[in-house]
């Protein structure tokens, strides 16, 4: 059958093949940044138009519709204006971080990429401790901002990125609780066993009460980690213009909304690999006819459906709920969901334990 | 200039950062200007700078007659604007004894209500839009759209409507006002509910706006604040119970007061009234009296010599017209008190110990027009 | 008891979330709520209010007629000197010198669409138009002359 894993495995052979292992390996890298940066690009056109469609029909608005057909190449049009605009750099700012900051939160979403599993046997590194990789490397992303917020030299910069950093590493903790939960029950850090273990049922169907607490902390948590409103102190543009990235303009600039979008994309596909099965198509017990029916469909679908109904859920969020303040975000964290996911985690503990998940 | 370098002292030496809020800044709706003193994320010293937008609105009209300086009003108070030429048109109607026929009555007190609703919706939009809730802007202009159109058709045109005239108003209503106002409250009667479901309901809006920006009942009176702000301090002060004019004193409504003192009792006011708006239109759209739309006037008016003063309840507080006439065919002098210039002082007060976020929303709550300040 | 409130805080919150939720999906799914009006698309059929005011004009009737006397009642009621009438003599078949306008100038760019010319005149000779697409490239253009060349006052107008 025509699969993913086929068509990896077998270019794979071919370069070993053709070339030293060596060389293989240097062209299958460059295959793969090619891959990725051409998901990027994607995702950044994809994602905006979707964010604007989503929010102009919560406001009863038409959105985009001029470029292109329903104005779908809306995007492209914008990414075409924002290259050719000047990249300006004011004059007081500390000119080398200021240039470096939005590449290195574009880098950091790139790094996060490497562990996920697209499809089956679609996947860059199967790496042992996947999970913690990805929670590790995309904490990261708050240097940049902070960077970002510090080298502009303003003060409503400094305010966004100070926010943001209060933020990211407050909600860190909740997210990284709650994919404890999953790592409980599946016994196993690797991406690809996680996913192997939801072949009888997604994990928010089998680890029930736990698994669903966890997956509501983590969607609460992911939107505060991406920036992202009701969490988007970082920006709040009616407090702070827009926040850390108030000085940027051009490229730059875009490198910064690439990267919000990149993140929310990456959040949103470790929800779907950790609680939905990731390309995992959806499966009750063993083998038995609806199982058949619904392998049908590639696993590339199953994963780019559910991380974009997960986007769809967190660009639902910010077109309903107002902005908190930053003193209740952090007391949303630390006196909400901090507790409760510890909670949780004894829960699931208990769970996983005595076996009582399906 | 000393200012400047005061500012900069203070920066420097104790540790409190100092930030411009304006005069270009999303949250002030205009260009009005704050320079924020900051502690961390907390608000020390709050100085609003104003007169950005100062078109010295008085002093032109020292030099239009008593007809012409009707229509500069609507530039004050734009969301008020048929409120703030029915007080003009009180002071001037005062100095020259005139009856104001009933049909004009009613429909100058119907205007009233709907610029009220329109000023209203147009706040909860942007009240909304300064917690960070940008939906709930798109669907109050939905309703606001339907007052709009509503004055387009009698009057003309949708912001600066000019249509109240020393005497009565400009032109009759246009024939399907009726059916058309009774379209637009059955509409914004079923949306209400929709309202308090996307904003007021909502557990962040009210963690965002209870406790926050106090104003006393003592502060709200000693810095002459009045209207909805005032109101939601418990101070009655609502001039149309308290010195009616128009046919306000037939009429069955309420004056919506609450003693929260802080931003949601703002809210609540504000909401509240607007209800109480479409009662009173409710009361007088099936009873518009037939007759004269406006009294007969002599073709150039002159006020004997005196001071005439007249006050309204905008739908920001209350505007007090004071003319100063000599006798002539202009005024000699004409003030204005308008309510956004108390409410914007008492902002300090609110303010003062809360957190930037809370400064956006009591801004939000205050609802300032900064042209109703500058003039 | 502590918890109990704690724990209801937090579903009063989620319930509160869900509403909100609840209402911009509804209006998610229905694309008919939408109320955009595409402007320059639409201008075929657009109604605009019979009384909105565009601009000042002054009709002519199919003899290039007009109603306007010159009588500077509308300059008088204009706020803001918007409206400037430049009167000529002209000599009537009976050989007697009659005023008339010879320029109606009208400055778009400073009326403020008040409508006190149009209420001041006595003959009705200006009313207000519905055309509001005013944007020209060059403000001189905003000055209008509104008395088309040639024309004159109507007969038993006075």
């Amino acid at each position: 059958m025509w699969s993913l894993e086929n068509i990896t495995k077998s270019v794979d052979s071919w370069l070993n093949l053709q070339f030293s292992p060596t060389i293989a390996f240097l062209i299958e890298a460059v295959i793969i940044m090619v891959l990725v940066i051409g998901l990027f690009a994607f995702l950044g056109l994809v994602l905006v138009y979707m964010e604007r469609k989503v929010s102009s029909f919560m406001q009863i608005r038409l959105g985009p519709n001029r470029v292109g057909p329903m104005g779908i190449f809306q995007t492209a049009a914008d990414t075409l204006k924002l290259i050719v605009k000047e990249g300006f750099t004011p004059n007081n700012v500390d000119k080398f971080l200021f240039n470096l900051a939005p590449f290195i939160v574009m880098v950091v979403a790139m790094v996060v990429l490497a562990p996920f599993a697209f499809s089956k046997g679609f996947q860059i590194w199967d790496v042992n401790v996947g999970i913690f990789f990805i929670t590790a490397v995309s904490s990261l992303g708050v240097i940049g901002i902070l960077t970002a917020g510090w080298s502009s030299n303003n003060k409503y910069s400094l305010l966004g990125a100070m926010r943001s950093g209060a933020q990211i590493v407050s909600y860190e903790l909740s997210a990284g609780l709650t994919i404890l939960v999953i790592v409980m029950l599946t016994g196993s850090l690797r991406i690809s066993d996680i996913i192997n273990a939801q072949a009888d049922g997604w994990w928010i169907f089998k680890g029930h009460i736990p698994a669903i607490i966890a997956f509501v902390i983590y969607i609460i948590a992911a939107t505060a980690e991406t920036n992202r409103a009701p969490f988007d102190m970082a920006e709040a543009e009616s407090e702070l213009t827009a926040g850390f990235h108030t000085e940027y303009s051009g490229m730059k600039f875009a490198l910064f909304f690439l990267a919000e979008y990149a993140n929310v994309f990456i959040v949103c596909a470790i929800g779907a690999t950790l609680f939905l099965g990731g390309w995992m198509p959806l499966h009750f017990g063993e083998n038995n006819w609806f199982n058949t029916i619904m392998d049908y469909i590639p696993g590339i679908v199953w994963f780019f459906g559910k991380a974009f109904f997960l986007i769809f859920v967190i660009m639902w969020f910010r077109w309903t709920f107002p902005r908190l303040r930053i003193d209740q975000l952090l007391n949303l964290e630390w006196k909400y969901l901090l507790p409760i996911s510890l909670f949780n985690l004894l829960l699931a503990t208990v769970i996983a334990i005595t076996g009582w998940h399906f | 200039m000393y200012r400047q370098s005061e500012i900069l002292d203070r920066s420097g030496h104790d540790g409190y950062m100092v930030i411009n809020v304006g005069p270009q800044h999303p949250a002030t709706h205009g260009v009005l200007h704050f320079v924020i003193t900051l502690n961390g994320e907390t608000i020390i010293k709050l100085e609003p700078h104003i007169g950005y937008i100062h078109r010295s609105i008085e002093k032109m009209c020292e030099s239009l007659n008593y007809r012409q300086f009707v229509y500069t009003t609507s530039r004050m108070d734009y969301l008020s604007s048929h409120i703030n030429n029915h007080a003009c048109c009180l002071a001037v109607e005062k100095g020259l004894e005139l009856e104001i026929p009933p049909r004009a009555q009613i429909i100058r007190i119907l205007m009233d209500e709907l610029t009220r609703l329109a000023s209203h919706q147009l706040w909860w939009g942007s009240m909304a839009m300064d917690i960070g809730a940008l939906t709930p802007f798109f669907h109050a202009f939905r309703e606001r759209e339907m007052i709009t159109d509503i004055f387009e058709d009698t009057c003309g045109t949708r912001l600066t409507m000019n249509y109240m005239v020393p005497g009565g108003v400009m032109a009759d209503l246009h024939p399907d006002f009726q059916q058309k106002v009774k379209v637009f409250l059955k509409q914004f009667q079923e949306k209400l509910p929709e309202y308090d479901e996307l904003v007021t309901g909502n557990i962040i809006f009210q963690n965002r706006t209870k406790g926050v920006g106090i104003l006393s009942k003592e502060d709200a009176i000693s810095y002459g604040v009045s209207g909805p702000t005032a109101r939601a301090s418990g101070v009655s002060c609502d001039v149309r119970k308290l010195y009616p004019y128009g046919v306000y004193d037939k009429l069955d409504f309420k004056e919506i007061t609450d003693t929260g003192c802080d931003t949601w009792a703002r809210y609540i006011v504000r909401m509240e009234e607007m209800r109480q708006s479409i009662h009173i239109i409710e009361q007088l759209i099936d009873n518009i009296p037939d007759g004269d739309f406006q009294a007969k006037t002599k073709a150039v008016l002159k006020l004997p010599k005196g001071e005439y003063y007249s006050r309204v309840e905008t739908a920001r507080g209350e505007l007090g017209v004071y003319i100063v006439s000599e006798g002539g065919t202009t005024p000699y002098r004409i003030k204005f008190r308008s309510p956004g210039f108390s409410n914007l002082s008492a902002m300090e007060t609110m303010v003062k110990g809360g957190k930037i976020g809370d400064f956006v929303a009591v801004m939000g709550s205050v609802d300032l027009v900064i042209p109703d300040i500058d003039r | 008891m502590f918890v109990t409130q704690y724990i209801k805080d937090v579903f009063g919150a989620i319930k509160s979330l869900g509403i909100g939720m609840r209402r911009t999906l509804w209006y998610f799914v229905r694309p008919k709520e939408i109320i955009t009006q595409q402007y320059p698309d639409n201008k075929d059929t657009l109604v605009l209010a019979e009384r909105f005011r565009g601009e000042v004009v002054m009709p002519h009737d199919e003899n290039n007629e007009h109603a306007c006397t010159g009588c500077t009642a509308c300059e008088l009621a204009c706020p803001n000197g918007s409206i400037k009438i430049v009167t000529k003599f002209d000599i009537t078949p009976e050989g007697k010198r009659k005023k008339a306008i010879d320029q109606f100038v009208y400055r778009l760019d400073m009326c403020t669409m008040c409508n006190m010319c149009v209420v001041a005149c006595p003959s009705d000779a200006i009313i207000m138009a519905n055309d509001f697409e005013h944007s020209v490239y060059d403000r001189t253009r905003l000055t209008k002359i509104l008395n088309k060349p040639g024309s004159k006052v109507r007969d038993g107008i006075e």
